[in-house]
């Protein structure tokens, strides 16, 4: 996994709240079997006026001017300010990946939906909750000062502005030990293998059935 | 010991270990893939050296990019060649790794959340995971189910256990006898329209109440399965004799003295009386009215007999300024009624209502009328090729085809269109899906949720109409 320590980079406000996975990534997209090649089509039916397909030049479709991302003042965001229970809908891990690789390392919001807020930990872009008002500030700020700026430090777990005022945010120990490590996930688990066997033993006496019916 | 509820029971009885940082490792019994969630897991097994942990404890069938005709060449039949590649690439994983698929040409393919319980590979107190979110739907059966992202799904193949997190505890109770036509389906909208779709996040919701052991178990995991839609990664049910009816004989259920160890052991899958719950809502069936939904959002929802909201009555600015969006995207008037809403496609699938019981209550709305004129297509996909073969059985195939419904081959078709099964921009569509987002049932589609029911009478009469009305016109005729 990519490792996250702190992240300085410009803001981009995404005024909807509820915005689902569907919207992040379309299904047409999702028939790829690779990790990659998805940061074209991040939000791609918000983003284009046609409707894209995979394996499309990008680089020639019509644009959409009136959406956030293709205004020129936010050209080269890394972090999202977003409204209430981003990314909701599937379980598709190619919503982080498509933020990931449009380049954004952290999106900032008052909730996001559970399984979208647990993909993104795999992938190194970092889910920040942060409260109401203070997004409600943000979205304030990033209108009005043109080329706006965050920092975003996982080790403090703050978010200083530039102004000076600082928001501090909540992080599971796990996940930010992992973040700031790089870790892999699985490696760390299966250093538990023993405890894994032990379980498992127990768990077949009890409840045999669990056991061999599907070969 | 103090008192539980069933999510902590389940919580309890698959915990490996605590760990100190607050997170924990999970145990899972079963884990269910398909083709679109999976590639890049074992692509991820490949690349460490790594193998699965225990094969038997795995299931796959490919559903969603599957077409729903011409099914008989199989995968090479699949026109679209992405598509194609998907479900070939799950096949060859599947034999690489040993991992049991129903394959394409297999009588036994279907949606993964309709197979699982139908071939009992989905028990009551189990852990059950899925590269997909309506894996909630297992919790129907008192089983810890929910969906999980493609690294997990990895995570999940070479360890056997998941890293996660206790959730909260939500108590969904809902009390009473349900109104003539109203069904399970309109059960969890009601439920969603109330607590919104971020309602249930970080919590496991339990659905309770007479209303709630009343349904059947086919619509018990149609409660369950939308519990996603209300931000709840799990929804259960207690298990009860009617959970244990459902699994016995069942290809994958314990048989002979296991069978009976087995249900003895089901008994205690309840929440203790007394355990508590961090947030409880209460909802009275009696009131429960069919429900539609009109926006992009599935808590954008009314009875059939309302009208569409006006943005205006909202104070929220974020959310008034969605509802207007939601309005736009829909051609939709505030204050119209809702069944002033013509409609283009009718679709009676996806894995909130593809069973057998789903169908039988679309066909005899169906039966002995005609789909309307201005109906584009209206199309019956049932959820597994068990569920056809029954559904043929019962002649309800030639019920639908009589009235002018296209009758399918399983898939998840026209839920999310990954196959050829879609909207042109522009057509509303009366969906007995799980989701109305933009764009979901094809780009510029307009998605609305419905009871298998209140499809099959929106297409006979080519817009909504409350299928209570065209019963009871039925009865006293
Ligand atoms: S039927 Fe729809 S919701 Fe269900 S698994 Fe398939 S695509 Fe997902």
């Amino acid at each position: 996994m990519k490792a996250f320590t702190t992240h300085a980079g410009l803001v981009a406000p995404l005024d909807r709240a509820n915005v689902d996975t569907d919207q992040i990534i379309p299904k047409q997209f999702l028939k790829s079997i690779k990790r990659t090649g998805f940061g074209a089509n991040l939000f791609d039916e918000w983003r284009y006026l046609d409707e894209g397909y995979p394996g499309q030049d990008n680089s020639v479709r019509p644009l959409n001017p009136d959406f956030v991302l293709n205004q020129p003042r936010y050209q080269g965001a890394s972090v999202l300010l977003a409204r209430e229970n981003f990314g909701c809908g599937s379980s598709r891990e190619h919503a982080p990946w498509a933020l990931d690789e449009y380049g954004f390392r952290a999106v900032l919001a008052p909730s996001f939906a559970d399984i979208f807020f647990n993909n993104s930990f795999k992938n190194g872009l970092l889910p920040i909750v942060l409260k109401e008002e203070e997004i409600d500030e943000l979205f304030q700020q990033v209108e009005v000062q043109e080329g706006y700026q965050l920092t975003v430090d996982l080790q403090q777990q703050t978010v200083p502005r530039p102004d000076g005022k600082s928001y501090s945010f909540e992080i599971d120990a796990f996940r930010k030990h992992c973040l700031l490590n790089g870790l892999d996930d699985i490696g760390l688990t299966l250093q538990d293998a023993d405890a894994i066997r032990a379980f498992e033993e127990k768990h077949r006496q009890a409840q045999p059935w669990l056991f061999g019916a599907i070969k | 010991m103090s008192a539980k509820t069933l999510y902590d029971k389940l919580w309890d009885s698959h915990l490996v270990k605590q760990r100190d940082d607050g997170s924990a490792l999970l145990y899972i019994d079963r884990h269910l893939l398909h083709e679109v969630t999976s590639p890049q897991a074992f692509e991820g097994l490949r690349l460490a050296g790594r193998k699965p942990w225990r094969i038997d404890a795995n299931l796959a069938t490919p559903d969603h990019n599957v077409p729903t005709d011409n099914r008989a060449a199989g995968v090479a039949g699949i026109e679209d060649e992405v598509s194609k590649l998907q479900v070939v690439t799950l096949d060859e994983n599947c034999d690489d790794f040993g991992i049991l698929e129903f394959k394409m040409t297999d009588r036994r393919q279907g949606i993964v959340h309709v197979v699982g319980p139908e071939q009992g590979a989905t028990l009551p107190g189990m852990t059950i995971v899925c590269g997909d979110s309506h894996t909630a739907t297992h919790g129907a059966f008192g089983a810890l189910a929910h969906g999980i992202g493609t690294s997990e799904v990895e995570h999940v193949l070479a360890t056997q256990c998941l890293v996660a997190k206790k959730m909260k505890n939500m108590l969904v109770k809902v009390e009473g006898e349900l109104g003539f036509g109203v069904t399970a389906k309109d059960i969890v909208l009601a439920v969603i329209g109330k607590i919104g779709t971020a309602g249930g996040n970080g919590h496991a919701i339990e659905f309770a109440g007479s209303a709630i052991r009343g349904l059947s178990m086919e619509g018990r995991m149609t409660v369950c399965n939308m519990a996603i839609e209300a931000g709840a990664r799990v929804g259960l049910v207690a298990c009860d004799e009617k959970t244990v009816a459902y699994v016995k004989d069942r290809p994958y259920a314990p048989k002979g003295a296991d069978w009976d160890q087995a249900v003895a052991t089901w008994q205690d899958l309840v929440s203790d009386a007394d355990a508590q719950f961090d947030t409880v809502v209460e909802l009275d069936a009696a009131q429960i009215r069919p429900q539609v939904s009109w926006g992009t959002s599935p808590e954008m929802v009314v009875a059939v007999d309302d009208s569409v909201p006006d943005p205006e009555q909202q104070d929220d600015p974020v959310k008034r300024s969605g509802y207007q969006r939601a309005l736009q995207y829909m051609g939709l008037q505030a204050n119209q009624p809702i069944t002033s809403i013509a409609l283009d496609r009718v679709f009676i699938g996806s894995c909130t209502n593809s069973r057998i019981e789903d169908l039988r209550a679309a066909a005899a709305v169906a039966k002995g009328r005609k789909v309307a004129a201005n109906i584009k297509q209206a199309m019956v996909v049932p959820g597994s090729g068990l569920v056809k073969e029954q559904a043929e059985r019962e002649g309800l195939d030639r019920i639908f085809e009589a009235a002018g419904f296209e009758w399918r081959d399983p898939g998840c078709s026209m839920c999310l269109a990954m196959n050829p099964d879609r909207l042109q921009p522009g057509e509303h569509c009366a969906s007995t899906s799980n989701r109305n987002f933009e764009g979901r049932q094809g780009n510029g589609g307009r998605t609305h949720l419905v009871s298998p029911a209140m499809a099959a009478a929106a297409a006979i009469a080519g817009h909504f109409v409350d299928v209570r009305e065209m019963l009871k016109e039925e009865a006293t005729a």
